[in-house]
């Protein structure tokens, strides 16, 4: 942990920290009683890290997932994103960031079944406000990127399960974001599949992408380069694994 | 999100799912096509009452001068009883209006009664017979297409001569031609000199079962007790000049009837305003009627439309929460599904319109209404149905737009 430095409210993280989470904690009022899902998390992750994120179910990963992918706002404390204070932002402003800078990729796919593989890994640039040429010339190249540029009018149901990670990936890549965030991203695959998809992200990761997943699986977060556990919505752990 | 974005994926999904598209957009359909339709009817009813309807009971810059009103609509029987208690109308008040009036007129005498006549033993029953006075034609815009009119000296002297309308001539005479022969009209035999032009009909009623013979002719009395008239027809040449025709024989009756000033005319110059004033009633009751129709099919579509929207909202959860995970903004979302809802309206309104106009067509095809399409329905259905679209879709849109991402994309 030589690398982290300390932070203090009020500071600016060092230019090669994409991801600082500083104190953060997020509760939930459910009427009865207050759910304290995050008790304050610090956490701070390096450009081309490839890190995942463990803990068993009510730990608060997956709370923590949300607030890192900027689709929730933290109750206190500060989330810096790639240089940039998230943690106070408006709803619309979350939305930019996350087409800009946050690359999704689900369990559970999210692909629009009626839609081709082209056109579902455009969707961000949509959002982006490109033109439609200019955004079929960049989700080719991203699906290219991960192999499957003889699939691209493919609709998903077309698609096996690998496939249709992959295109999820595709999507997620397609707006060169500061992080891939993945939300157990071979839950629903198979083990030979799964490691298929962990060797799309270990490319990616050498290509110099930041990687941020949460899995519960021990052996998919071994790919990782560092493992971040939680538990009762603290770290519990945050180790870097021999490479 | 641009807007042409928006529309290319509302078309896309309203084309993914035929069906339900389809129904949803019925009412708006509905809506339309009755507001064109029922738009081009009143349109067409109206020309048909105001230029060909009035004209040919009436004539042009026409009044008539008679016992009671020609047109009479609802009428109560008081009213009824009043009439026919009232003079009628003489030779000699025809005559003195024709020398009293100052502005230049062209004026005519007028009975009619329906009656047979009969050439040989073929019969045509049920004929309108009207004895006039030379001038008839003309005030009546009646074409002659076969022959001659009579004379004003064949008026004058009684002369036994008919002309005859087109549906008599062919009853009667068939492709032969009836110029030169002799019909009988109540036993007196009468010469045809002349065939007057096909005149169609009006309302479904036939204009061409007619025959015209002298105001003095044998046949006068079958049509009225002697020196008695229906009506004296005076045609000025405008509207300002017939005014004032109106207002001298008014004077010139009231005078001859020794009315007191407070007294009411006991006769009428009737012009065609009265059909005008009946027919613009009806008009008043189609134009707040169909309106009627028309809103109530298009709340019903929107309504439609909106539950529609509901539901593709509700089914659509995740990929909203996809969509607002991979950089939708709430504008975004509510435009998308605004669009969605207002496209499938204009859709319906597309389609309305098309309706509409064939209506139209099939109307003016199979009846004697001029019905014809005004562009200004057609502009009113586009911007409607759209305007449908848009306010059905404002709360599904809204409410899409709301969807906290995170739990929108744990929806199963």
């Amino acid at each position: 942990m030589s690398t982290v430095q300390l932070f203090r409210t009020g500071d600016t993280p060092l230019p090669d920290v994409i991801i600082l989470a500083h104190k953060l904690t997020r509760e939930y009022d459910m009427g009865s009683e207050l759910v304290r899902a995050l008790r304050g998390v610090s956490v701070q992750i390096q450009k081309n890290e490839y890190v995942a994120v463990m803990g068993p179910s009510g730990s608060g990963k997956s709370t923590l997932m949300n607030l890192i992918g900027c689709l929730d706002t933290p109750t206190s404390g500060e989330y810096w994103l790639n240089g940039q204070k998230v943690s106070d932002l408006a709803d619309d402003e979350l939305a930019r960031i996350r087409n800009k800078e946050i690359g999704f990729v689900f369990q559970t796919f999210n692909l629009l079944p009626r839609a081709d593989a082209l056109h579902n890994v455009e969707l961000p640039l949509i959002y982006a406000g490109l033109s439609a040429r200019n955004r079929r010339e960049r989700a080719a190249h991203a699906l290219k990127r991960v192999g499957l540029g003889d699939r691209m009018d493919h609709k998903p149901n077309e698609l096996s399960g690998g496939q249709r990670q992959r295109v999820a990936i595709a999507r997620a890549l397609v707006n060169e974001p500061s992080i891939l965030l993945a939300d157990e991203p071979t839950g629903n695959l198979d083990s030979t599949t799964s490691s298929e998809i962990m060797g799309v992200f270990a490319e990616l990761h050498h290509q110099g992408q930041t990687v941020v997943m949460v899995t519960h699986e021990q052996d998919i977060a071994a790919h990782a380069e560092r493992v971040i556990t939680l538990r009762d919505g603290i770290v519990a752990t945050d180790q870097a694994r021999a490479a | 999100m641009p807007f042409f974005e928006a529309f290319r994926l509302a078309i896309q999904t309203l084309r993914a799912q035929k069906l339900k598209s389809g129904f949803s957009l019925l009412g708006v359909f509905v809506g339309v096509a009755s507001l064109i339709a029922a738009w081009s009817i009143a349109n067409g009813v109206n020309r048909y009452m105001t230029e060909k309807f009035a004209q040919t009971l009436y004539g042009v810059n026409t009044f008539q001068l008679r016992r009671r009103p020609m047109f009479t609509p609802n009428v109560p029987d008081s009213v009824w009883r009043a009439w026919a208690r009232r003079p009628r109308i003489r030779f000699s008040d025809a005559e003195a209006i024709s020398e009293g009036l100052t502005v230049p007129v062209i004026t005519a005498w007028q009975s009619s009664d329906q009656m047979t006549v009969s050439y040989g033993n073929k019969e045509a029953r049920d004929i309108e017979l009207t004895a006039a006075s030379e001038r008839y034609f003309d005030i009546k815009n009646l074409g002659i297409a076969l022959g001659r009119p009579f004379t004003g000296e064949e008026n004058r002297s009684g002369a036994p001569v008919a002309v005859l309308g087109e549906a008599v001539a062919k009853r009667l005479f068939a492709d032969r031609g009836p110029l030169g022969k002799s019909v009988r009209i109540g036993g007196v035999p009468y010469r045809v000199i002349g065939v007057v032009e096909h005149q169609g009909s009006i309302l479904g009623f036939p204009l061409d079962r007619f025959v015209v013979v002298p105001a003095l002719s044998p046949a006068q009395n079958l049509v009225n007790p002697p020196g008695i008239l229906d009506a004296f027809l005076v045609k000025a040449h405008s509207d300002l000049e017939m005014r004032e025709a109106m207002s001298q024989a008014e004077g010139i009756m009231r005078s001859r009837r020794h009315l007191r000033p407070r007294q009411d005319d006991n006769f009428v110059l009737d012009t065609s305003e009265g059909v005008q004033r009946f027919w613009a009633g009806i008009s008043r009751i189609l134009v707040t009627v169909i309106p009627g129709i028309v809103v109530v099919s298009l709340v019903i579509g929107g309504i439609v439309i909106m539950n529609i929207m509901l539901m593709a909202v509700a089914e659509r959860t995740r990929e909203i929460g996809l969509r607002k995970s991979l950089g939708a903004r709430r504008r975004d979302v509510l435009r998308q599904f605004l669009a969605e809802s207002t496209a499938i309206a204009t859709v319906g309104a597309a389609f309305g319109i098309l309706a509409g106009i064939g209506l139209t067509i099939v109307i003016n095809k199979l009846s004697p209404l001029p019905a014809s399409v005004s562009p200004a329905s057609v502009v009113l259905g586009v911007i409607m149905g759209a305007g449908v679209g848009v306010v059905a879709g404002v709360y599904p849109a809204s409410r899409a737009a709301r969807l906290d991402p995170i739990t929108a994309l744990r929806q199963e």
